[in-house]
């Protein structure tokens, strides 16, 4: 029978099923300080102990200060969390990369950056996005708290085995698109429901063309449509991204996982629960307008007529959303004035996202209107970006080069879109309040972002004037 | 053990209720799962200065001591919180009736007692609609798979594991630990050479250097 990628990877760590679940082995566990506190108190509670705490790697990010180390702005919740993080980390002998580590950042940038997620294994985290591990070819599952705490006391998680949903990507993208623009094209065109219960595995020749961090963002966005996880067949590019990675196997070990991983493909005539074929060529850059990410319209678009909507509930919803994000049915994305920039989060804050968006800024300064975050999704990343010399680029434009953490894309910490602001922000959700309460947010792709930053309103990269940096 | 569960009918007819809706981030700095019932559907429910606003339907004294949240396509969507499902129960609510559930948010529930059922677009508009005056309740009984409302029995499917597992409220890593410890084990003494890790030694290396 053919197999696909998934089926594989599933086979090999599948070790019991009852009726349609699977108990899965899992190879590598992260932890946050939000999603883990009530499960660590039951397992003090209950006298459980952390069974692999060398499978495991606790980071702190979703509400650690972004502004400074030394004088860092935080409040007492926020610091209390962190301090459970850090004592739970040393009673269960759990790694840690503490708010003072200079590898600390976005689990997810964190994980794939130090070779702690690799091609072919199981991966878990309580933490939705978990599925941007999947562009390495790894089977990864965001999970809730009970399965945090199943997983430190079992390595196992019971799980329902999803359907599989192929999208193939093929075509030229033009100029100024990105994995982003490709992923709101198609949470646009599927809703945010269009893959409930799903796996999507991303393939095809512009798939085949998108650098490894790209493909983590289309990984990471998976979510927003619904979908369980996903997955990329691993490559080349893989390979090269992760072999100088601190925990990336090394010598014979080395030699003998790309033997393996190269194995890691879907058989030709493999079955897919649903397929969809993209045409990359046809995506423009791409601009959220509603509150969530399936309300998207290309940048030459403008905000759609609720009134021309069949569909009652979707009618409805499209309403609530213009009302919410106080917009006009028939307004140009392109008059869509912009107050907060943010660039960050687990989908768009990597090396190659802030070149992406250095290439806008170079020789250009900040609106006058807006304020603007960078915020890399690691602090290795941003030693990464200082070294290539790119931090000037968005300081001398007039950005705020901050260190790393969730930041303004979940605003538990302090960087928050104050009530009634407007926000061109590269993160993966724009629901109500998401940015801070009242905040109303656009999705977009880092060098979007940065075009708006300099403009004040959403721009066609299309016009728009893009540099060499390196 | 819970094979039949009752209550009245909230009627919440929107799609896309978000785990952000449910319960806001905010809300997720506290380190236990207890309370969180006042934050439920926080941002919906009260207004900048912390007043109920009157237009939500859990403000609404007909509805103050429902317990079958009715909603519509994919509820639950988003974020993995847990703090969604501990909201709900904390609330007071056993049991969510909707078309489609967010991923996580469904296996979440499970692990919490919190009954999550999918029915057809027809039968979720005819419950909402029979429920706004405040008086319609609801039965899910899940030894028959049946939700039954005035009089009227309608089948739902359920996956068999999660159906036993809402049943028994069973602790499920005991479960596992004592069926399937010597498949794990199996499973590490099999693991592939260039799958191990040793990240304490590694990262303290990275670390001095």
């Amino acid at each position: 029978m053919p197999y696909t990628i998934t089926d594989k990877i599933w086979e090999a760590h599948e070790i019991a099923k009852e009726d349609e679940f699977s108990l899965l082995y899992i190879d590598r566990h992260l932890t946050h300080e939000v999603t883990s506190p009530v499960a660590f108190s039951d397992m003090k509670y209950k006298g459980y102990k952390v069974r692999r705490p060398d499978l495991s790697l606790a980071v702190m990010d979703h509400n650690v200060p972004t502004d400074s180390k030394e004088n860092p702005t935080i409040d007492e919740l926020s610091e209390k969390q962190m301090e459970a993080l850090w004592n739970n980390s040393r009673t269960f002998n759990v790694p840690l990369l503490d708010f003072y580590s200079p590898y600390q950042g976005i689990i997810h940038v964190v994980g794939p950056e130090l070779g702690f997620s690799l091609p072919g294994l199981t991966i878990a985290a309580g933490d939705s996005h978990t599925s941007t591990h999947g562009a390495l070819g790894a089977l990864a599952f965001g999970i809730g708290t009970s399965e945090v705490e199943h997983v430190f006391v079992t390595q196992t998680l019971w799980i329902k085995k999803p359907k599989q949903f192929r999208i193939k990507i093929n075509g030229n993208m033009k100029k100024g698109v990105s994995a982003k623009d490709l992923a709101l094209y198609i949470i646009g065109k599927i809703g945010t429901g269009g893959a409930i219960g799903h796996i999507i595995e991303y393939s095809g020749e512009t798939v085949s063309e998108i650098n490894v961090e790209g493909r983590m963002t289309l990984c990471n966005m998976s979510i927003e449509a619904g979908a369980r996880s996903a997955i990329i067949e691993p490559d080349d590019k893989v390979f090269s991204y992760i072999k100088d990675a601190p925990l990336a196997p090394k010598g014979q070990d080395w030699e003998d996982a790309v033997k393996y991983w190269k194995n890691l493909k879907s058989d030709p005539n493999a079955k897919y629960d649903k397929e969809l074929e993209i045409d990359a060529g046809s995506v423009k850059p791409m601009v959220t307008w509603g509150t969530n990410p399936s309300m998207v319209a290309p940048v030459d678009g403008y905000v759609p007529y609720p009134e021309e909507v069949k569909d009652e509930s979707l009618r409805n919803e499209y309403e609530r959303a213009l009302k919410y994000m106080e917009l006009k049915p028939g307004q140009k994305i392109t008059d869509i004035s912009v107050d907060y920039v943010f660039i960050g989060s687990c989908t768009n804050a990597r090396l190659s996202d802030l070149i992406e968006a250095a290439k806008v800024l170079k020789g250009k300064k900040v609106n006058r209107s807006v304020r603007a975050l960078v915020v890399p999704g690691s602090e290795w990343v941003k030693r990464k970006a200082e070294r290539i010399g790119i931090h000037k680029i968005f300081i001398d434009a007039g950005f705020e080069w901050r260190h790393s953490g969730c930041s303004m894309c979940i605003a538990m910490n302090s960087d928050r879109l104050p009530p009634g602001k407007r926000s061109a922000s590269t993160s993966n959700r724009n629901f109500e309040n998401r940015q801070g309460p009242g905040g109303r947010t656009h999705l977009v792709s880092p060098a979007m972002a940065a075009a708006a930053a300099v403009f004040g309103h959403f721009v066609d990269l299309a016009d728009v004037e893009i540099a060499e940096v390196m | 053990m819970q094979e039949k569960i009752q209550g009245k009918a909230i009627p919440l007819p929107l799609d896309n209720v978000d785990t952000d809706q449910i319960i806001p981030a905010q809300y997720l700095r506290l380190l236990e799962k207890k309370g969180l019932g006042k934050y439920l559907f926080y941002r919906w429910r009260y207004d900048e200065s912390g007043k109920p606003k009157k237009d939500f339907v859990l403000n609404d004294p007909k509805f103050k001591d429902g317990s079958v949240l009715v909603a519509r396509k994919n509820f639950g969507i988003g974020s993995s919180r847990e703090n969604a499902v501990w909201a709900l129960t904390d609330y007071g609510i056993k049991a969510v009736l909707a078309e489609s559930f967010g991923d996580i948010f469904y296996g979440n529930s499970i692990k919490n007692g919190l009954a999550c059922i999918k029915l057809d677009k027809k039968i979720i508009d005819e419950i909402i609609e029979k429920s706004m005056n405040g008086n319609l309740f609801v039965t899910i009984d899940l030894a028959n798979r049946k939700v039954i409302y005035e009089g009227k029995e309608v089948s739902f499917e359920i996956e068999e594991y999660a159906r036993r597992r809402l049943i028994s409220g069973q602790s499920e890593i005991d479960y596992t630990l004592s069926h399937y410890l010597d498949k794990i084990e199996e499973y590490e003494k099999n693991v592939k050479s260039f799958m191990k890790t040793n990240i304490n030694e590694t990262l303290k290396k990275l670390l001095e250097g």
